[in-house]
């Protein structure tokens, strides 16, 4: 009897997140399937009209190279965003006068909201009176039209991403003050040097935090929208900067394509789980979970 | 015994030379938009870039405040700011409050199918937000409430699986004992919860109220769907109308504006970091 109360209560708690669950995750789930299989808008109730959407975004050339752009800027943003976090949290983790202002230096820019990031980085880019050429020039480099040339756009757009490193680096940070100071300890009697300590001691102990992050980097950079949306509102240069969610966002609510919107959604669902999938098995072997 | 104390005072000298190099490469943006906020116009496009400004104006940031220009209208920031704060502020209260109370019964609770549950919750986090973006558009518009601040907060009293998982790792690092005890002493699972739990979850609390804090604060893609009248935009999506298609763009002003909303931000998390990083490293990764 009492067991059984217990598990009403359990239950009684859990209620917003079940709610919020059945509301906010499986109905829009299951409901933008059986969009993406209509033709539907704010205006038109959906008509099915089975999968027509899914051959139409086969054969879109538009929607390839948003695909393309997309994965490009994951392949890009995802490794350097990683190391540039995991290096700065290692020399944030280091006991010298001052961290609480470093600290706050470097997680800065995960506070500016993206409009604001987009605006000055507009700024910072441009090709003829931008900061970054000015220094570049300086130093007696000739540098590229970071903004008008599709080939330098993304790059723009990867290195703008590595500046908001910030967010995981404060949980890598975290990982690293767990690490037991006894490990290093061991590993300098056997006089480990320091490369061998971070690729023996430090790597291997946050390996689960270093997953967790890649896969939320992999996640949050398919769905790259806010920045190139402020930056290129078109997708321009030749459509260099459209991605996944802007064009998702466009036919959604520009062209009122509710329907083939949905159906680019559940490609970009099916593509974020195989590539949480190859993650998952590619790190098997190297991530660590057992710590005691 | 010197040499080994020398070894040691050079790397940390060396740790400060790398770190100010750094920190002056990620801080470089900054101070551009810093210097840029207190220009004339007339400064602001020069080349090569004037790091030091000739003329100092701190009239831009009254001026950013209630701007209005022909070509961009009035820009409302003092209303802007109000609707952030509202809308934050109930986020952050919907998130505690949800988060926590469902993390506790994922954590110290007992009930069959929560195990698979809380799997299916951790495996939520994948999903794009983009896929739920048509739907839960449709379903706000079918409530009538597109336009309204509702979109943006009610979802947040029904908690987010990442902060849950936060927050049921902590819960779980409290002893089991402290709640038999309690219990035996005839508390309530409710009463446990707030008086025994809460108190002690402080650290982890304040992990998933600075990050919906933030969240919501630069929140822009849920603005720029379900806002439509001026007066109800949020900061993030005001800050939009200081750029211009064509040209002209207020440069100083729109940095001083920026200035403006990200400074709570950066005091609160100057202030907070410390509790901030052991509520992660309580937390998260174990």
């Amino acid at each position: 009897m009492n067991s059984k109360r217990d598990a009403r209560i359990g239950v009684l708690f859990a209620l917003p997140w079940i709610f919020g669950f059945l509301i906010f995750l499986l109905y829009p789930i299951l409901a933008s399937l059986f969009y993406s299989f209509t033709n539907y808008s704010v205006l038109r109730q959906p008509k099915w009209v089975g999968i027509s959407n899914y051959q139409e975004l086969a054969s879109d050339q538009v929607f390839h190279q948003t695909l393309a752009n997309t994965l490009y800027y994951v392949v890009g943003a995802v490794p350097l965003g990683s190391v540039i976090a995991i290096g700065l949290a290692m020399l944030l983790n280091t006991k010298v006068k001052g961290m609480a202002l470093y600290r706050t230096l470097f997680y800065l820019p995960s506070l500016v909201p993206m409009v604001a990031l987009g605006t000055l980085f507009l700024w910072v880019f441009n090709g003829d009176y931008g900061l970054l050429n000015n220094a570049l020039r300086g130093l007696g480099f000739s540098p590229p039209n970071w903004l008008g040339e599709p080939s330098w756009s993304k790059w723009t757009l990867i290195l703008i991403s590595t500046w908001g490193s910030g967010q995981a680096m404060v949980i890598y940070l975290a990982a690293l003050q767990d690490v037991p100071v006894s490990l290093y300890e061991a590993a300098e009697l056997d006089g480990a040097k320091l490369w061998q300590k971070t690729k023996n001691v430090t790597l291997p102990m946050i390996s689960p935090v270093i997953l967790f992050n890649v896969l939320m980097g992999i996640i949050g950079s398919l769905q790259v929208f806010a920045v190139p949306y402020v930056m290129f509102p078109d997708g321009s240069p030749a459509r260099s900067t459209y991605f996944f969610s802007s064009y998702l966002y466009d036919n959604a609510f520009r062209f009122q394509r509710m329907g083939y919107a949905s159906a680019i959604g559940w490609v970009m669902f099916v593509i974020t789980l195989v590539l949480t999938l190859i993650a998952l098995k590619v790190s098997e072997r190297h991530v660590h979970y057992d710590r005691s | 015994m010197s040499t080994l104390k020398q070894r040691h005072a050079r790397k940390i000298f060396l740790t400060h030379c790398v770190l100010i190099l750094l920190s002056l490469i990620f801080f470089m943006p900054f101070l551009w938009m810093l210097t840029t906020a207190v220009k004339p116009i007339e400064e602001t496009l020069t080349s090569p870039p004037q790091w030091i400004p000739k003329h100092v104006l701190l009239g831009n940031f009254p001026k950013a405040i209630s701007y209005n220009s022909e070509a961009l209208g009035y820009i409302p920031l003092l209303v802007y700011a109000r609707n952030t704060l509202v809308v934050t502020i109930l986020c952050v209260c919907g998130a505690v409050m949800s988060n926590s109370l469902v993390a506790y019964s994922f954590a110290r609770q007992k009930w069959r199918g929560k195990d698979l549950f809380f799997g299916v919750t951790l495996a939520t986090m994948m999903v794009p937000f983009p896929v739920l973006m048509v739907p839960t558009f449709s379903l706000f518009r079918w409530l009538g409430w597109v336009g309204t601040f509702r979109p943006l907060w009610i979802p947040a009293f029904f908690g987010s699986a990442f902060s849950i998982f936060l927050l049921r790792q902590f819960f779980k690092s409290i002893p089991m004992e402290l709640s038999e005890a309690a219990k035996i002493d005839g508390a309530s699972e409710f009463k446990i919860f707030t008086n025994i739990i809460v108190p002690l979850a402080k650290p982890a609390l304040t992990v998933v109220a600075i990050f919906t804090f933030m969240g919501t604060w630069n929140d822009f893609l849920g603005p720029l769907i379900y806002l439509v009248d001026q007066k109800t935009f949020t900061l993030s999506l005001g800050l939009q109308a200081y750029q211009t298609q064509h040209g002209g763009t207020p440069w100083n002003l729109l940095m001083a504006a920026t200035l403006l909303v990200i400074l709570p931000l950066v005091i609160v998390f100057f202030f907070a970091q410390k509790v901030f990083i052991q509520g992660i490293a309580t937390s998260g990764g174990k």
